[in-house]
Protein backbone atom coordinates (compact mmCIF):
# COMPACT_ATOMS: atom_id res chain seq x y z
CA UNK A 1 0.00 0.00 0.00
CA UNK A 2 1.15 3.45 -0.27
CA UNK A 3 1.82 5.50 2.43
CA UNK A 4 1.62 9.46 2.67
CA UNK A 5 5.22 9.62 2.89
CA UNK A 6 6.20 10.69 -0.54
CA UNK A 7 3.14 13.43 -0.28
CA UNK A 8 3.96 14.91 3.53
CA UNK A 9 7.53 15.61 2.35
CA UNK A 10 6.66 17.75 -0.31
CA UNK A 11 4.25 19.93 1.78
CA UNK A 12 6.13 23.12 3.81
CA UNK A 13 5.79 22.16 7.30
CA UNK A 14 7.90 19.06 6.58
CA UNK A 15 10.32 20.22 4.38
CA UNK A 16 13.94 19.08 4.91
CA UNK A 17 12.35 16.71 7.67
CA UNK A 18 14.40 13.28 8.32
CA UNK A 19 13.43 10.38 6.48
CA UNK A 20 12.76 8.57 9.70
CA UNK A 21 10.73 11.34 11.13
CA UNK A 22 8.66 11.78 7.95
CA UNK A 23 7.88 7.42 8.52
CA UNK A 24 7.03 8.04 12.00
CA UNK A 25 4.57 11.13 11.05
CA UNK A 26 3.05 9.18 8.22
CA UNK A 27 2.58 6.53 10.86
CA UNK A 28 -0.48 8.91 11.72
CA UNK A 29 -1.57 10.40 8.90
CA UNK A 30 -4.35 9.50 6.59
CA UNK A 31 -6.65 11.21 3.95
CA UNK A 32 -9.76 13.31 4.44
CA UNK A 33 -12.61 15.10 2.89
CA UNK A 34 -14.63 17.39 3.73
CA UNK A 35 -17.85 18.67 1.91
CA UNK A 36 -18.93 22.64 1.75
CA UNK A 37 -20.53 24.16 5.04
CA UNK A 38 -18.98 20.51 7.17
CA UNK A 39 -17.79 21.73 10.78
CA UNK A 40 -14.33 19.84 11.25
CA UNK A 41 -13.87 21.52 14.72
CA UNK A 42 -16.14 22.94 17.18
CA UNK A 43 -14.88 25.80 19.79
CA UNK A 44 -14.65 23.58 23.41
CA UNK A 45 -14.81 20.06 21.33
CA UNK A 46 -11.11 18.02 21.94
CA UNK A 47 -8.74 19.28 19.68
CA UNK A 48 -7.07 15.52 19.00
CA UNK A 49 -6.19 16.23 15.13
CA UNK A 50 -4.58 19.01 13.22
CA UNK A 51 -4.51 18.88 9.20
CA UNK A 52 -2.97 19.97 5.71
CA UNK A 53 -5.10 21.14 3.33
CA UNK A 54 -4.54 19.99 0.34
CA UNK A 55 -7.42 21.36 -1.82
CA UNK A 56 -9.94 23.76 -0.85
CA UNK A 57 -10.72 26.52 1.53
CA UNK A 58 -11.50 25.83 5.56
CA UNK A 59 -12.64 29.12 7.66
CA UNK A 60 -12.13 29.69 11.05
CA UNK A 61 -14.33 31.20 12.98
CA UNK A 62 -15.96 32.30 16.64
CA UNK A 63 -19.39 33.06 17.05
CA UNK A 64 -20.32 36.59 18.64
CA UNK A 65 -23.74 37.11 19.86
CA UNK A 66 -25.73 39.67 17.94
CA UNK A 67 -23.13 39.51 15.33
CA UNK A 68 -23.11 36.02 13.86
CA UNK A 69 -20.21 33.99 12.92
CA UNK A 70 -16.76 35.99 12.74
CA UNK A 71 -14.51 35.03 10.12
CA UNK A 72 -10.93 35.52 12.05
CA UNK A 73 -8.93 34.06 9.02
CA UNK A 74 -8.97 31.34 6.22
CA UNK A 75 -6.64 28.22 5.66
CA UNK A 76 -5.93 27.38 2.19
CA UNK A 77 -4.13 24.70 -0.11
CA UNK A 78 -0.83 23.32 2.09
CA UNK A 79 -1.56 25.75 4.98
CA UNK A 80 -1.80 23.92 8.54
CA UNK A 81 -5.16 23.72 10.44
CA UNK A 82 -5.10 23.28 13.80
CA UNK A 83 -2.24 23.49 16.58
CA UNK A 84 -4.70 22.89 19.62
CA UNK A 85 -3.58 18.99 19.63
CA UNK A 86 -0.29 20.45 20.57
CA UNK A 87 -1.17 21.55 23.95
CA UNK A 88 -2.84 21.13 26.88
CA UNK A 89 -6.12 21.44 27.18
CA UNK A 90 -6.52 20.14 23.75
CA UNK A 91 -9.32 21.45 22.76
CA UNK A 92 -10.78 23.79 19.66
CA UNK A 93 -10.36 27.69 20.34
CA UNK A 94 -12.78 28.47 17.26
CA UNK A 95 -14.82 26.71 14.72
CA UNK A 96 -13.71 25.37 11.75
CA UNK A 97 -15.63 24.99 8.56
CA UNK A 98 -14.93 23.97 5.41
CA UNK A 99 -16.05 26.91 2.95
CA UNK A 100 -15.43 24.66 -0.30
CA UNK A 101 -15.33 21.04 -0.65
CA UNK A 102 -11.79 20.43 0.95
CA UNK A 103 -9.41 17.51 0.75
CA UNK A 104 -6.62 17.02 3.38
CA UNK A 105 -4.01 15.17 5.09
CA UNK A 106 -5.21 14.70 8.75
CA UNK A 107 -2.42 13.71 11.20
CA UNK A 108 -3.64 12.34 14.29
CA UNK A 109 -2.37 14.05 17.54
CA UNK A 110 -2.39 11.70 19.82
CA UNK A 111 -0.54 9.85 17.64
CA UNK A 112 2.04 12.10 17.39
CA UNK A 113 2.26 12.99 20.58
CA UNK A 114 2.74 9.02 21.90
CA UNK A 115 6.05 9.09 19.19
CA UNK A 116 7.31 12.29 20.98
CA UNK A 117 7.23 10.41 23.95
CA UNK A 118 9.49 8.05 22.78
CA UNK A 119 11.27 10.33 19.96
CA UNK A 120 12.14 13.40 21.60
CA UNK A 121 14.27 14.59 18.54
CA UNK A 122 10.58 14.45 16.65
CA UNK A 123 8.78 16.13 19.23
CA UNK A 124 11.64 18.84 19.21
CA UNK A 125 11.31 19.13 15.29
CA UNK A 126 7.99 19.38 15.26
CA UNK A 127 7.09 21.83 17.92
CA UNK A 128 9.87 24.20 16.26
CA UNK A 129 8.00 24.05 13.29
CA UNK A 130 4.53 24.64 15.27
CA UNK A 131 6.37 27.75 16.68
CA UNK A 132 6.95 29.42 13.73
CA UNK A 133 4.04 28.77 12.44
CA UNK A 134 2.02 29.82 15.60
CA UNK A 135 4.61 33.03 15.56
CA UNK A 136 3.38 33.70 11.85
CA UNK A 137 -0.15 33.65 12.86
CA UNK A 138 0.38 35.92 15.98
CA UNK A 139 2.13 38.48 13.31
CA UNK A 140 -0.63 38.49 11.30
CA UNK A 141 -3.44 38.59 14.13
CA UNK A 142 -0.93 41.56 15.26
CA UNK A 143 -1.25 42.92 11.76
CA UNK A 144 -5.13 43.00 11.17
CA UNK A 145 -5.66 44.73 15.07
CA UNK A 146 -3.76 47.74 13.74
CA UNK A 147 -6.26 47.92 11.64
CA UNK A 148 -4.00 48.98 8.75
CA UNK A 149 -6.01 50.37 6.18
CA UNK A 150 -8.63 52.29 8.10
CA UNK A 151 -8.74 56.04 8.68
CA UNK A 152 -6.12 57.21 11.29
CA UNK A 153 -5.89 61.07 10.64
CA UNK B 1 7.35 55.57 -24.06
CA UNK B 2 10.38 54.88 -22.77
CA UNK B 3 10.09 53.13 -19.41
CA UNK B 4 12.88 53.02 -17.71
CA UNK B 5 12.23 54.38 -13.80
CA UNK B 6 15.20 55.45 -12.86
CA UNK B 7 14.79 59.37 -14.35
CA UNK B 8 11.24 59.75 -15.21
CA UNK B 9 11.95 62.91 -17.21
CA UNK B 10 10.40 66.04 -16.05
CA UNK B 11 7.18 67.02 -15.66
CA UNK B 12 5.69 67.85 -18.76
CA UNK B 13 1.43 68.21 -18.24
CA UNK B 14 1.74 71.82 -16.93
CA UNK B 15 3.84 73.19 -18.98
CA UNK B 16 7.14 74.52 -18.29
CA UNK B 17 6.61 75.85 -14.22
CA UNK B 18 6.20 72.97 -12.38
CA UNK B 19 4.31 74.78 -9.63
CA UNK B 20 1.95 76.57 -11.67
CA UNK B 21 -1.79 74.26 -12.12
CA UNK B 22 -3.38 73.77 -15.34
CA UNK B 23 -7.18 73.64 -15.33
CA UNK B 24 -8.49 70.25 -15.84
CA UNK B 25 -12.17 69.36 -15.86
CA UNK B 26 -14.06 66.23 -14.54
CA UNK B 27 -14.87 64.20 -17.99
CA UNK B 28 -16.35 60.78 -15.91
CA UNK B 29 -16.30 60.05 -12.57
CA UNK B 30 -16.94 56.57 -10.58
CA UNK B 31 -17.99 55.45 -6.99
CA UNK B 32 -15.42 52.75 -6.61
CA UNK B 33 -16.19 51.88 -2.84
CA UNK B 34 -17.58 53.25 -0.08
CA UNK B 35 -14.83 55.91 0.28
CA UNK B 36 -13.11 55.57 -3.00
CA UNK B 37 -13.65 57.09 -6.42
CA UNK B 38 -12.06 57.62 -9.57
CA UNK B 39 -11.62 60.86 -12.14
CA UNK B 40 -11.16 61.32 -15.21
CA UNK B 41 -9.49 64.53 -15.94
CA UNK B 42 -8.82 66.42 -19.37
CA UNK B 43 -7.44 69.70 -20.21
CA UNK B 44 -9.53 72.34 -20.35
CA UNK B 45 -6.58 74.22 -22.53
CA UNK B 46 -7.59 71.45 -25.60
CA UNK B 47 -6.98 67.97 -26.64
CA UNK B 48 -3.24 67.91 -26.09
CA UNK B 49 -2.24 65.12 -24.19
CA UNK B 50 0.59 63.99 -21.87
CA UNK B 51 2.75 61.28 -21.01
CA UNK B 52 3.28 59.25 -17.62
CA UNK B 53 4.94 56.32 -16.17
CA UNK B 54 3.27 53.37 -14.05
CA UNK B 55 3.94 54.82 -10.61
CA UNK B 56 3.85 58.74 -11.08
CA UNK B 57 1.48 61.33 -9.29
CA UNK B 58 0.01 64.48 -9.98
CA UNK B 59 -0.89 67.57 -8.02
CA UNK B 60 -4.66 68.19 -7.55
CA UNK B 61 -5.65 71.26 -6.72
CA UNK B 62 -9.49 71.41 -5.35
CA UNK B 63 -10.21 75.15 -5.34
CA UNK B 64 -10.66 76.58 -2.48
CA UNK B 65 -9.58 73.72 -0.54
CA UNK B 66 -6.11 72.75 -0.91
CA UNK B 67 -3.67 70.38 -3.40
CA UNK B 68 -3.17 67.04 -2.72
CA UNK B 69 -0.56 64.34 -4.44
CA UNK B 70 -2.69 61.26 -6.25
CA UNK B 71 -1.18 58.32 -7.80
CA UNK B 72 -2.06 58.10 -11.32
CA UNK B 73 -4.29 54.95 -11.17
CA UNK B 74 -4.77 54.62 -15.55
CA UNK B 75 -3.45 52.49 -18.14
CA UNK B 76 0.34 53.97 -18.52
CA UNK B 77 1.66 55.73 -21.50
CA UNK B 78 0.55 58.74 -23.73
CA UNK B 79 -3.10 59.73 -22.42
CA UNK B 80 -5.31 62.66 -23.31
CA UNK B 81 -7.21 61.81 -19.49
CA UNK B 82 -5.59 61.68 -16.27
CA UNK B 83 -7.24 59.03 -14.21
CA UNK B 84 -7.16 59.12 -10.51
CA UNK B 85 -8.29 56.67 -7.91
CA UNK B 86 -8.81 58.75 -4.65
CA UNK B 87 -10.03 57.90 -0.66
CA UNK B 88 -11.78 60.46 0.68
CA UNK B 89 -10.46 60.92 3.99
CA UNK B 90 -9.53 64.71 4.50
CA UNK B 91 -10.82 67.75 3.63
CA UNK B 92 -9.55 68.22 -0.17
CA UNK B 93 -9.64 64.62 -0.98
CA UNK B 94 -13.84 65.40 0.59
CA UNK B 95 -14.17 68.21 -1.78
CA UNK B 96 -12.85 66.20 -4.56
CA UNK B 97 -15.24 63.36 -4.17
CA UNK B 98 -18.01 66.13 -4.52
CA UNK B 99 -16.91 67.13 -7.74
CA UNK B 100 -19.52 66.34 -10.69
CA UNK B 101 -18.57 66.05 -14.52
CA UNK B 102 -17.66 69.32 -15.98
CA UNK B 103 -16.44 70.86 -12.75
CA UNK B 104 -12.19 72.13 -13.27
CA UNK B 105 -9.58 71.26 -10.43
CA UNK B 106 -5.58 72.55 -11.04
CA UNK B 107 -3.40 69.35 -11.73
CA UNK B 108 0.27 70.12 -11.80
CA UNK B 109 2.28 66.93 -12.95
CA UNK B 110 3.15 64.19 -13.65
CA UNK B 111 6.03 63.93 -11.11
CA UNK B 112 8.29 61.54 -9.50
CA UNK B 113 9.85 57.98 -10.39
CA UNK B 114 8.26 54.87 -11.25
CA UNK B 115 8.01 51.36 -11.36
CA UNK B 116 10.96 49.39 -13.10
CA UNK B 117 8.48 47.80 -15.33
CA UNK B 118 11.43 47.43 -18.12
CA UNK B 119 14.08 46.33 -15.42
CA UNK B 120 11.43 43.53 -14.57
CA UNK B 121 11.46 42.14 -17.89
CA UNK B 122 12.10 38.55 -18.34
CA UNK B 123 11.53 37.97 -14.52
CA UNK B 124 8.22 36.92 -12.93
CA UNK B 125 6.42 40.04 -11.61
CA UNK B 126 4.91 40.36 -8.18
CA UNK B 127 2.75 43.07 -7.05
CA UNK B 128 1.56 43.18 -3.49
CA UNK B 129 -0.93 46.19 -2.79
CA UNK B 130 -2.91 46.89 0.28
CA UNK B 131 -6.19 49.81 0.37
CA UNK B 132 -5.75 52.24 -1.95
CA UNK B 133 -2.21 50.94 -2.57
CA UNK B 134 -3.69 49.23 -5.63
CA UNK B 135 -4.58 52.40 -7.30
CA UNK B 136 -0.68 53.64 -7.85
CA UNK B 137 0.02 49.82 -8.68
CA UNK B 138 -2.88 49.15 -11.40
CA UNK B 139 -0.89 51.47 -13.75
CA UNK B 140 2.22 48.82 -13.48
CA UNK B 141 -0.16 46.04 -13.83
CA UNK B 142 -1.78 47.31 -17.30
CA UNK B 143 1.54 47.82 -18.59
CA UNK B 144 2.61 44.24 -17.48
CA UNK B 145 -0.58 42.87 -18.97
CA UNK B 146 -0.32 44.70 -22.00
CA UNK B 147 3.44 43.33 -23.14
CA UNK B 148 2.71 39.79 -21.36
CA UNK B 149 4.98 38.44 -23.50
CA UNK B 150 8.23 40.32 -21.90
CA UNK B 151 7.20 39.00 -18.17
CA UNK B 152 7.17 35.50 -16.44
CA UNK B 153 4.52 34.84 -14.37
CA UNK B 154 2.04 38.10 -13.31
CA UNK B 155 1.36 37.61 -9.61
CA UNK B 156 -1.09 39.97 -7.91
CA UNK B 157 -1.96 39.98 -3.99
CA UNK B 158 -4.43 42.30 -3.15
CA UNK B 159 -5.53 42.67 1.08
CA UNK B 160 -8.58 44.82 1.96
CA UNK B 161 -10.34 46.16 5.46
CA UNK B 162 -13.43 44.19 4.61
CA UNK B 163 -14.87 43.36 1.79
CA UNK B 164 -16.18 46.34 0.92
CA UNK B 165 -13.15 48.19 0.59
CA UNK B 166 -11.88 46.25 -2.14
CA UNK B 167 -11.29 48.27 -4.70
CA UNK B 168 -11.38 47.99 -8.57
CA UNK B 169 -13.80 44.76 -8.08
CA UNK B 170 -15.10 43.92 -11.10
CA UNK B 171 -11.99 44.21 -12.84
CA UNK B 172 -9.95 42.13 -10.33
CA UNK B 173 -12.51 39.70 -11.20
CA UNK B 174 -11.70 40.32 -14.81
CA UNK B 175 -8.31 39.92 -14.29
CA UNK B 176 -8.97 36.84 -12.24
CA UNK B 177 -10.48 35.26 -15.40
CA UNK B 178 -6.98 35.39 -17.04
CA UNK B 179 -5.18 32.52 -17.60
CA UNK B 180 -1.82 34.45 -17.71
CA UNK B 181 -2.15 35.93 -14.38
CA UNK B 182 -2.71 34.89 -10.89
CA UNK B 183 -4.68 37.13 -8.65
CA UNK B 184 -5.33 36.66 -4.85
CA UNK B 185 -7.62 39.03 -2.78
CA UNK B 186 -7.81 38.91 1.02
CA UNK B 187 -9.49 40.90 3.53
CA UNK B 188 -8.89 42.19 7.05
CA UNK B 189 -12.35 40.96 8.51
CA UNK B 190 -15.64 39.67 7.01
CA UNK B 191 -18.81 39.68 7.68
CA UNK B 192 -21.04 36.71 7.54
CA UNK B 193 -21.30 35.00 3.95
CA UNK B 194 -18.19 36.23 2.56
CA UNK B 195 -16.71 32.69 1.22
CA UNK B 196 -12.93 34.54 -0.10
CA UNK B 197 -9.89 34.78 2.13
CA UNK B 198 -9.52 36.29 5.88
CA UNK B 199 -5.92 37.16 6.93
CA UNK B 200 -3.40 39.92 6.21
CA UNK B 201 -2.07 40.43 2.69
CA UNK B 202 1.29 39.20 3.81
CA UNK B 203 0.11 35.40 4.60
CA UNK B 204 -0.66 35.60 0.75
CA UNK B 205 3.42 35.49 -0.15
CA UNK B 206 4.18 32.06 1.21
CA UNK B 207 1.20 30.07 -0.98
CA UNK B 208 1.75 32.58 -3.87
CA UNK B 209 3.27 30.67 -7.49
CA UNK B 210 6.18 32.33 -8.67
CA UNK B 211 10.16 31.94 -8.56
CA UNK B 212 11.54 33.75 -5.87
CA UNK B 213 15.15 33.89 -7.02
CA UNK B 214 14.29 35.55 -10.51
CA UNK B 215 11.38 37.84 -9.21
CA UNK B 216 10.49 41.67 -9.08
CA UNK B 217 8.19 43.09 -6.46
CA UNK B 218 6.45 45.93 -6.42
CA UNK B 219 4.57 46.50 -3.02
CA UNK B 220 2.48 49.79 -2.22
CA UNK B 221 0.28 49.58 0.50
CA UNK B 222 0.51 51.60 4.27
CA UNK B 223 4.21 51.17 5.47
CA UNK B 224 3.89 48.55 8.12
CA UNK B 225 1.99 46.77 5.63
CA UNK B 226 5.16 46.63 3.10
CA UNK B 227 7.80 46.10 5.72
CA UNK B 228 6.00 43.17 6.58
CA UNK B 229 5.17 42.30 3.04
CA UNK B 230 9.20 42.69 2.05
CA UNK B 231 9.81 40.96 5.11
CA UNK B 232 7.92 37.93 3.62
CA UNK B 233 9.11 38.34 0.30
CA UNK B 234 12.99 37.95 1.82
CA UNK B 235 11.64 34.69 3.45
CA UNK B 236 10.29 33.04 0.29
CA UNK B 237 14.11 34.14 -1.64
CA UNK B 238 13.25 37.59 -3.14
CA UNK B 239 16.31 39.65 -2.62
CA UNK B 240 15.43 43.17 -1.42
CA UNK B 241 17.55 44.82 -4.48
CA UNK B 242 14.70 43.41 -6.30
CA UNK B 243 11.78 44.69 -4.06
CA UNK B 244 10.10 48.23 -4.79
CA UNK B 245 8.16 50.03 -2.56
CA UNK B 246 6.29 53.48 -3.16
CA UNK B 247 6.46 55.78 -0.10
CA UNK B 248 4.01 58.39 0.90
CA UNK B 249 4.57 61.71 2.74
CA UNK B 250 3.37 64.88 3.37
CA UNK B 251 4.52 66.29 -0.25
CA UNK B 252 3.98 69.80 -1.29
CA UNK B 253 5.73 71.38 -3.84
CA UNK B 254 6.35 67.95 -5.67
CA UNK B 255 9.46 69.11 -7.03
CA UNK B 256 11.70 69.02 -3.79
CA UNK B 257 11.86 72.69 -3.35
CA UNK B 258 10.29 72.84 0.16
CA UNK B 259 11.40 69.82 1.87
CA UNK B 260 8.04 68.90 3.62
CA UNK B 261 8.26 65.31 2.35
CA UNK B 262 12.05 65.01 3.01
CA UNK B 263 12.83 61.19 4.62
CA UNK B 264 17.12 61.51 5.29
CA UNK B 265 18.89 62.94 2.51
CA UNK B 266 16.08 62.18 0.04
CA UNK B 267 12.66 64.01 -1.07
CA UNK B 268 9.96 61.49 -1.70
CA UNK B 269 8.22 63.75 -4.22
CA UNK B 270 11.06 63.89 -6.65
CA UNK B 271 13.43 60.90 -5.69
CA UNK B 272 10.15 59.08 -4.86
CA UNK B 273 7.86 57.83 -4.38
CA UNK B 274 8.70 54.41 -5.66
CA UNK B 275 12.09 53.34 -3.97
CA UNK B 276 14.50 49.96 -4.30
CA UNK B 277 13.53 48.74 -1.28
CA UNK B 278 17.46 47.95 0.02
CA UNK B 279 17.97 51.82 -0.37
CA UNK B 280 15.82 52.98 1.77
CA UNK B 281 14.77 50.48 4.36
CA UNK B 282 17.43 52.14 6.76
CA UNK B 283 15.71 55.43 6.96
CA UNK B 284 12.47 53.92 7.64
CA UNK B 285 13.66 52.32 10.44
CA UNK B 286 15.04 55.71 12.39
CA UNK B 287 12.32 57.58 14.14
CA UNK B 288 13.38 60.55 13.78
CA UNK B 289 12.62 60.79 10.30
Amino acid sequence: MQTLEPILAQLPLFQGMKPEHLKLIAGCASNARFDAGQFIGKQGEPADKFWIVRQGRVALEIHAPGRGALTIMTVAENEVLGWSWLLPPHQWHFDAYALTATRAIALDGKCLRGKFASDHELGYELMSRFSQLIVQRLEATNLQLLDLYGDHD
Amino acid sequence: MATTTEDPGPPDAAGADPMRPAPFRVARRVVETHDAFTLWLESVNGPGGFSFQPGQFNMLYAFGAGEVPVSMSGPPGAVKQAVHTIRAVGPVTQTLRRLKRGDVVGLRGPFGSAWPVSLAEGSDVVLVAGGIGLAPLRPALYHLLAHRERYGRVVLLFGARTPRDILFAREIETWRGRFDADVEVVVDRAAPGWHGLVGVVTTLVPRAHFDPHNTVAFVCGPEIMMTFTVRALAHRGVVPARTWVSLERNMKCAVGFCGHCQLGPTFICKDGPVYRWDRVAPLLGVREL
